[in-house]
């Protein structure tokens, strides 16, 4: 933690930052901003709208993924807090401070695009000074921060190149930098490893935790890509169809799924829709399993659909029904294929009568299995879920 | 030409061939005539510079010469805040409204230059339409005889050659950098004044800089619509070709004429791929940016 690193402007210091410059840069630094959003909609007009009526509360200094498929409004939403569409309704309020109408320039945030957005006609350090330039802190102040935001993000030395001289990786350091240089009330990142090669994709997301640390703001972060929200995020609120599906932490969004939808999106599942009804087991086919009424999702409706979902890891495979302990749940499957995935290997299952599609992580004694063997697949009560479908 | 024969060839690669029907033909048209006159203009073997010396003391020719210039910079300005604006909604709307802007604009290329010039005086002339116009106003203004009538018809006439350099450059111009300029605390005028004028800079150059240099030689139009009373550079070169039959003192005026556009290219070139940009030009049309 240095709370130093990046002094703000005190009065005294700069006597026209105070003048010119609302929010942080004038203001003591704060640990980082709530962001709280009330019944966010954004409707284009077209069939269904892009944000329909989402809710969340992002505490200050977290670090809050929106993470879903391409078109589910995670990108709106993000500009919706950016300020770069207006609400169709709902409000949006920074620590407590309704900022609904406020255009983007006023709005004090850090921002992070996919492809940089350097404005290629400047230098690193002239693209680190401007927003500290727009809000007119001194020369010397700005030539200090510039200096120690570089050093932070690993860029000295490289003040005076222009952005097109640069790799990607160091284009996206730049672009870092700029965003954080002026204290914003919270940084936003729209995608911003997309464009990055899977190496450089994992080294700039430690570094993305590390400066996520070190400054403490607070941190919203669009992604598709359910690894990277699991490897970075404090919470990840799971967007889908312009909802919000799910808000947690990882652990929770992937051990305990309220909806089918989360547990597919998030890691592998094997899934069986069934109808549930109070109490009772899950009939599936001819199987009844027993259920742990601590593993239904709250949002199962009794007697409407629901799909009972195993992770890979939990399922495993018996040679016959003899030989699964008393008390798990089972079902006969037939292996279609073992795929060798390095650390570990996976069998490809056809499970039930319909042949429904799962896997199985195997452990290394359970190297005889080849396909097309009829085998049980069996699995702990407790390890299962049953969720909405 | 000794045309070397392809299968025998040996040199860095046959393709420069290519270039050699061109390069004939500009040389057989352009720089033979252009030695021609350089020759002529120093005297024809009896080098003398004369003829340059009384460009300078004739009492017309500057006089011309700041004419033209003043109506090439007027007709550049106006082409530009015309321009400008148009290349700008240009980049800003659907491609089948993007197609009818450049057809719009593109009409003067396709009409014929003697037809655009009649219309022209139908248009300025005297009982014409503006004549009219500013007579509900109990103006007496007839533009048809008159620098500012030239003024007028010559920015419809280059107006393209402004519009589409800009367009090319402002539609390479990534929009969301203008988005990132609002996020770090800019108002939009100054994240445009910053970020978007700069950039497109090169486009703005390279549209000045054709209209101009086109406007210096321009022909057709001052003769028709002007009045011999206010020639302009063009007008004073036929004059002395075709009716004095001054050679000389035409090829000394010419080559004034080429050294100071030459010099402005090159100097405007410093202000950033001046030659790269009106290269792109001809690509302008085809691109299709969605």
């Amino acid at each position: 933690m240095s709370a130093t690193k990046f002094p703000t402007a005190s009065p005294t210091a700069s006597p026209a930052a105070s003048a010119t410059a609302p929010g942080p840069v004038a203001v003591p630094r704060r640990a980082g901003t709530q962001i709280r959003l009330t019944g966010v909609t954004k409707d284009y007009g077209l069939a269904s709208p892009a944000v329909a009526g989402v809710s969340l509360t992002i505490e200050p200094g977290e670090f809050m993924t929106l993470l879903g498929p391409s078109g589910s409004g995670k990108t709106t939403t993000l500009n919706l807090i950016a300020g770069f569409e207006t609400l169709t309704a709902g409000s949006i309020a920074f620590n407590g401070a309704d900022v609904s109408r406020l255009p983007p320039h006023k709005r004090n945030l850090g921002m992070l695009f996919q492809n940089y957005a350097l404005f290629p006609h400047l230098t690193v350090a002239q693209n680190v000074a401007y927003p500290l330039r727009e809000r007119r802190l001194p020369k010397p102040e700005i030539a200090r921060r510039v200096s120690e935001v570089l050093e932070l993000v690993q860029l000295t030395g490289r003040d005076g190149t222009y952005p097109a001289q640069l790799s990607g990786g160091q284009q996206q350091r730049v672009a870092l930098a700029r965003a954080i240089v002026f204290d914003p009330s919270a940084l936003l990142l729209d995608e911003p490893l997309g464009a990055l090669d899977r190496n450089l994709r994992s080294t700039l997301q430690l570094e993305i935790r590390r400066i996520h640390r070190e400054v403490g703001s607070t941190f919203v972060f669009v992604t598709h890509d359910q690894e990277e929200a699991m490897n970075l995020s404090d919470r990840i609120a799971l967007f889908n169809d312009g909802r919000i599906e799910q808000v947690g932490t990882p652990e929770a969004l992937y051990q305990t799924p309220e909806t089918l939808f989360t547990a597919r999106f998030l890691g592998d599942s094997t899934v069986f829709e069934l109808p549930y009804g109070d109490g009772a087991g899950a009939a599936w086919e001819d199987e009844v399993w027993a259920v742990d009424p601590a593993t239904v999702s709250a949002r199962v409706v009794a007697g409407s659909r629901a799909a009972l979902v195993v992770r890979p890891e939990d399922v495993r495979i018996a040679a016959d029904r003899s030989a699964v302990p008393s008390g798990a749940n089972a079902v006969s499957a037939t292996i279609r294929d073992v795929e060798y995935m390095g650390a570990y290997r996976t069998a490809v299952l056809a499970l039930g009568r319909g042949g429904v599609a799962g896997r199985a992580r195997l452990d290394a004694l359970e190297s005889d299995l080849g396909a097309g063997q009829s085998v049980t697949a069996w699995w702990r009560v407790d390890r299962q879920r049953l969720v909405a479908a | 030409m000794n045309t070397p024969d392809p299968a025998r060839w040996r040199g860095p690669s046959p393709r420069w061939l290519l270039l050699v029907p061109a390069l004939a033909l500009l040389a057989a048209i352009l720089l033979l005539p252009l030695g021609q006159s350089l020759f002529r203009s120093v005297g024809q073997g009896d080098w003398t510079l004369d003829h340059y010396a009384r460009l300078f003391t004739d009492g017309v020719t500057l006089r011309v010469l700041a004419r033209t210039a003043v109506t090439a910079a007027v007709v550049t300005v106006i082409a530009f805040a015309l321009g400008y604006p148009y290349a700008y909604v240009m980049t800003r709307v659907g491609p089948r409204m993007r197609g009818v802007l450049l057809v719009i604009v593109l009409i003067p290329f396709w009409t014929s230059v003697m037809a655009r010039n009649f219309a022209w005086i139908v248009i300025l002339q005297r009982e014409g339409p503006v004549h009219s116009f500013f007579r509900l106003f109990g103006l007496d203004v007839v533009l048809y005889g008159s620098v500012a009538g030239v003024t007028v018809a010559m920015s419809q006439v280059l107006l393209p050659f402004m519009v589409l350099p800009l367009f090319s450059a402002l539609s390479g111009i990534d929009r969301r950098l203008l988005l990132a300029a609002r996020g770090l605390g800019s108002h939009p005028l100054v994240a445009f004044w910053k970020i978007y004028w700069p950039l497109s800079r090169g486009g703005v150059v390279a549209g000045l800089i054709l209209v101009f240099t086109l406007s210096l030689g321009f022909y057709v139009t001052p003769a028709l619509l002007g009045s011999p009373k206010e020639s302009l550079v063009a007008q004073l070169l036929g004059q002395r070709t075709t009716q004095l039959l001054d050679f000389a003192g035409a090829g000394a005026l010419g080559m004034l004429v080429l050294v100071v556009t030459l010099v402005l290219v090159a100097w405007a070139n410093r202000f950033g791929g001046t030659i790269s940009a009106i290269g792109v030009v001809a690509a302008a049309p085809v691109k299709d940016r969605t």
